[in-house]
């Protein structure tokens, strides 16, 4: 049961001459997530307009389900979206607004409320069909908002960035529950977001967006440890990934000042000279004592967080900032030295034109 | 990011607006641009002069002393109403049952028509038998609204002021509404003195509607008609005689429809500038 | 500066409490140490706004005490209490310049003008405001304007506290953490009592050394980073802090013996009695479960791929049981063994942790 589902070719927006979407060549996957995403004003919410049609491309087709809908306007398309605003009917109880797409479509009663019950209860929204949306909870606001959007079944389910909005417990209920809700639908499902984690945990296809630009689409995982550039691994990394100029001589790459290690394996190959070695923040642990495999640094702690069950921690190492992620709680004073490891064996490498070369995985 | 579809057919909506524009301001006003510029003798005939009503108005000292009079009493009623205004919403309670209760109060005045207030203010005033004049008479004022040019100015701005105040507290009191309680919270562990709190936090916030306030009053007041017809008339002699006042003895009381016109143009001209200085200076801080 | 101490404090809006529901506030004592960087988290609705208007004496708390050092408070205005607020929504003086606003609450004070300028050039400098004091408040973005209230809240060096109400709520994401980590530092250079009102964990956990969860108009726990993730002193704090939560699981309690569908679990201390006809459950962190030879079986329900780490779910008859388990290490076949660490695994009845503290 394999639908084509969305296809992007060659589609490009430009607006007074700047150009706001460089061209896409995109064939999104018809079961699943597809995750935009890139920081805030990537272009994510503007490349998902093009696909809702909201937006003309001034170059380009779109093609859904094996057919060419660039020019068919927005309401002959079948499509939903949802905003990381809670948009909500606030004079109708629940059960309108999810109804509000059927009675426009001139369902029948009977149909109506057989769907809405359905949808209501996919949701967990049954034993509040009667409120109105200013007496829900945020999470609840936006479970009406994503079942108003699925109650008539559209082939193209747009979510932009729809749990930005929600307190963080709030945020991950939501986000174990979509991948089950979307599972037995028959639709492309579009999910933009801002936060890799999110992105990872929903799995499905990404497409890291960078400045208008899609840089890189893929199945969520490949993407993740298999970035074609700097741009999708930077993308991909929250805290931010740790980039140090590094460069290759003799069999070695050499972290100026600081260390050097054997390039193995693929990496052996490549050609002499400099490149970016990306490693990401959990690829650089805190030592309590040996270092297993890594390469020890000491560097003075400039910022320490902690989220819950994770430890953030920013330090300078020969001017530059590093940062090292890691699970547990670990309290650092500012100012004070820490040694780190850092785990080379697991670095990603980049050519000066931002091409990745070589992974140690490979 | 914007790149809406232009869709012509939008232009239509405008339609009725323009419609009701065009009957209701641009055809009247045409109409009394065209006599503006002729003299008629009655029987439908026009003969064209230019602009000598025009001139001859400009030149008339009842024209400028009726002007002046205008320019004094929106001058005396604007620096009245604003302050206590300001002061009336200032001390009206922010919330609860009494809140409710001040503003069905404060509304009440706007809600009575021009004209009764006129004549409400006039038997109330009457120097024989009004509560208001024959009390000030007892003790001891000499007072006759319908004889003296001062008593009679005096019940003028009375009146005004009582009319519409309420207007300045509804649009203040909207103003201060919408201050957030965090702001009065900071200000009170910042240590301010109820002056500064006035002067730093409600007056910035208020500034938008009192620009509003008192651009509705000068304009309103400038045009006062009504009220002032049914208490004074004009009289005594010219003595409250307004532009508006004035205008209506020569195109009614004498039927000189062609001054007339050009009168109303200019009084509608002088309004139209005085409206957009207003606007100007109000609004001169914003623009950087 | 001062220590602060609540006690036996209790808080209704409603004139008369009928409910234990009813208490916005239910009677706690808490205190907060001189110099102490303290943050409250919870939901909204916890009651943790509530607590702060009372300590900075916006609201006059129905029952209870506020001290500051040896000072009964209760009954102070806010402006005599000495205090410092920063709100949620940034209070700026819109006519006034960044300089004038931050110099503001010094000179309501009569602090002589030398003296003001040197504070407020010193707080702008901590800030990045010290390019922007000679513009117009009105004119800057909300960040800005937040900045601005900040500082406001921190120019006084006489005050006995400074309170934070969701401070960084406007202001954009990639800022956040900078400024996080700074009123951190800001706490250290300035020594002075904070406390800090949010419902971000991140943002509680890396300001405060000690934090205080509130659920339900009571305080759960009160402890450090530490405390709340290693040993959560109730089934909330477990659940409200990391992600995902800590795992819950139906628990009887015989001879001593902690048993969860009838396989013995140890535990991190021992049990004790449990109130009779209590809920009991096993509470135990994903971190600390693992794949064994032998445990409670399960099945493999479902795994997200986190990138770093992998989200395991299994389940075991009715119960859902998460695990962390590392980026390499491989995944059993459908069918495995957990293994609960007895450090991290406590036993709750009707919510609280039973057993003495651990060594």
């Amino acid at each position: 049961m394999t639908r084509p589902g969305l296809e992007l070719r060659g589609i490009e927006l430009r607006v007074d001459g700047q150009t706001h979407i460089h061209p896409v060549d995109v064939a999104l996957a018809p079961q699943g997530f597809n995750i935009l995403l890139g920081p805030t004003l990537a272009g994510k919410t503007t490349l998902m307009r093009l696909m809702a049609g909201l937006l003309k491309p001034t170059a380009g087709e779109l093609w859904f389900d094996g057919r060419n809908v660039t020019g068919v306007p927005v309401r002959a398309r079948g499509v939903a979206m949802v905003y990381q605003q809670f948009i909500n009917y606030g004079h109708l109880s629940v059960f309108e607004n999810i109804a509000s797409p059927l009675r426009v479509a001139r369902a029948s009663r009977d149909e109506i409320k057989a769907r809405v019950g359905r949808i209501a209860e996919l949701l967990q929204l049954s034993p509040l069909l009667d409120r109105r949306p200013a007496e829900l909870s945020g999470g609840q606001q936006q479970r009406t908002a994503l079942a108003r959007a699925l109650v008539k079944d559209a082939g193209l389910v747009l979510l932009d960035e729809p749990l930005a909005n929600l307190d963080y417990k709030l945020r991950e209920a939501l986000r174990d529950e979509l991948p089950r809700i979307f599972a037995d639908r028959d639709c492309t499902v579009v999910y933009a977001t801002t936060e890799p984690t999110e992105a990872l945990l929903l799995g499905g296809h990404t497409a890291t967006i960078h400045e208008g630009r899609v840089t890189q689409f893929g199945a969520t995982s490949d993407v993740y440890r298999r970035p074609a550039d700097l741009l999708a691994a930077r993308a991909f990394s929250d805290p931010p990934m740790n980039c140090a100029p590094v460069l290759k001589r003799g069999g070695r790459f050499e972290l100026a000042d600081v260390t050097s290690w054997p390039a193995e394996r693929g990496l052996a190959a490549l050609t002499d000279g400099p490149y970016t070695c990306g490693l990401r923040p959990h690829r650089v642990q805190p030592l309590a004592g040996g270092a297993d495999g890594a390469i020890r640094v000491e560097g003075r702690v400039a910022i320490a967080e902690i989220s819950g069950s994770e430890s953030v921690v920013h330090f300078d190492l020969r001017g530059q900032t590093w940062v090292s992620q890691s699970h547990g709680v670990c309290g650092y004073d500012v100012g004070a030295t820490a040694a780190f490891g850092l785990d080379v064996s697991r670095a990603l490498y980049f050519a000066p034109d931002g091409r990745c070369v070589g992974s140690a995985e490979d | 990011m914007s790149g809406r579809t232009p869709n012509q057919k939008a232009w239509w909506l405008v339609l009725p607006v323009v419609v009701l524009v065009a009957f209701n301001a641009v055809i009247p006003l045409m109409t009394v641009v065209n006599y503006s510029v002729q003299e008629t003798f009655g029987d439908n005939q026009f003969f064209f002069e230019g602009v000598t009503w025009f001139e001859q108005i400009l030149h008339s000292s009842r024209f400028h002393d009726a002007l002046q009079r205008q320019l004094l009493f929106t001058a005396i009623i604007l620096a009245i109403e604003i302050p206590l205004g300001v002061a009336i919403a200032l001390a009206m309670p922010k919330r609860g049952a009494w809140a409710s209760v001040c503003l069905v109060l404060m509304a009440m005045p706007l809600l009575i028509p021009w004209n009764v207030v006129g004549a409400m203010w006039n038997i109330f005033a009457l120097p024989d038998i009004g509560l208001l004049g024959h009390s000030l008479n007892a003790l001891g004022f000499d007072y006759n609204f319908t004889r003296q040019p001062f008593s009679a100015w005096s019940t003028l701005i009375a009146m005004d002021v009582w009319h519409w105040t309420s207007l300045v507290v509804l649009l203040a009191y909207a103003g201060l509404s919408s201050i957030p309680d965090a702001f009065y919270q900071a200000a009170k562990i910042d240590g301010a003195s109820a002056w500064a709190v006035f002067r730093y936090i409600q007056l910035p916030k208020m500034k938008r509607v009192l620009m509003i306030a008192v651009l509705l009053r000068f304009m309103d007041s400038f045009m006062i008609y009504t009220e002032a017809i049914v208490l004074t008339g004009g009289g005594p002699g010219n003595a409250t005689s307004l532009l508006s006042i004035d205008l209506v003895k020569i195109a009614l009381g004498q039927f000189d429809l062609g001054p007339a016109a050009a009168m109303s143009l200019i009084y509608f001209l002088i309004i139209l500038l005085l409206s957009w200085v207003f606007y100007a200076v109000m609004t001169r801080d914003e623009a950087h | 500066m001062a220590r602060i101490s609540l006690r036996n404090l209790r808080h209704c809006y409603r004139h008369n409490p009928a409910a234990e529901s009813d208490w916005a506030l239910k009677r706690f004592e808490l205190e907060f140490p001189d110099g102490s960087a303290n943050a409250l988290l919870g939901p909204s609705g916890c009651g943790k706004t509530t607590l702060l208007n009372i300590i900075s004496g916006l609201l006059k708390p129905s029952e209870g005490s506020v001290w500051f050092d040896e000072r009964d408070v209760t009954s102070l205005a806010p402006d005599a209490r000495e205090i410092a607020q920063v709100f949620q929504f940034p209070v700026v003086y819109d006519t006034m310049s960044v300089y004038d606003n931050l110099a503001f609450p010094l000179r309501n004070r009569g602090v002589p003008g030398d003296a003001v300028d040197r504070r407020v050039r010193e707080i702008a400098a901590m800030l990045d405001l010290g390019d922007m004091l000679d513009r117009r408040a009105s004119g800057l973005t909300a960040d800005g304007k937040q900045k601005i209230s900040l500082g406001r809240g921190l120019v006084r060096s006489d005050v006995n506290v400074i309170m934070f109400d969701e401070p960084l709520t406007v202001i954009d994401p990639q800022l956040k953490w900078r400024l996080r980590s700074k009123l951190k530092e800001l706490h250290r250079r300035l020594g002075i009592t904070m406390i800090y009102v949010t419902h971000d964990q991140t943002e509680a956990l890396t300001f405060a050394d000690r934090v205080i969860v509130m659920n339900d108009g009571i305080v759960v726990q009160a402890g450090t980073p530490v405390d709340l993730f290693e040993r959560p002193q109730h089934t909330f704090v477990g659940h409200f802090i990391g992600s995902p939560g800590m795992n819950l699981l139906p628990a009887t309690l015989d001879g001593g013996v902690t048993r969860f569908a009838g396989h013995a679990v140890q535990m991190a201390a021992a049990p004790g009695a449990a109130p009779v006809g209590a809920q009991l459950q096993i509470g135990v962190r994903p971190e600390f479960v693992s794949f064994a030879g032998t445990g409670i079986p399960v099945n493999i329900e479902k795994v997200a791929d986190a990138g770093r780490f992998r989200v395991v779910e299994t389940r075991h008859e009715q119960s859902t049981i998460r695990l962390l388990v590392g980026e390499d290490t491989p995944l059993p076949s459908e069918r495995a063994f957990l293994r609960f660490d007895p450090s991290f695994t406590y036993l709750y009845a009707d919510g609280w942790r039973q057993g003495g503290e651990p060594g």
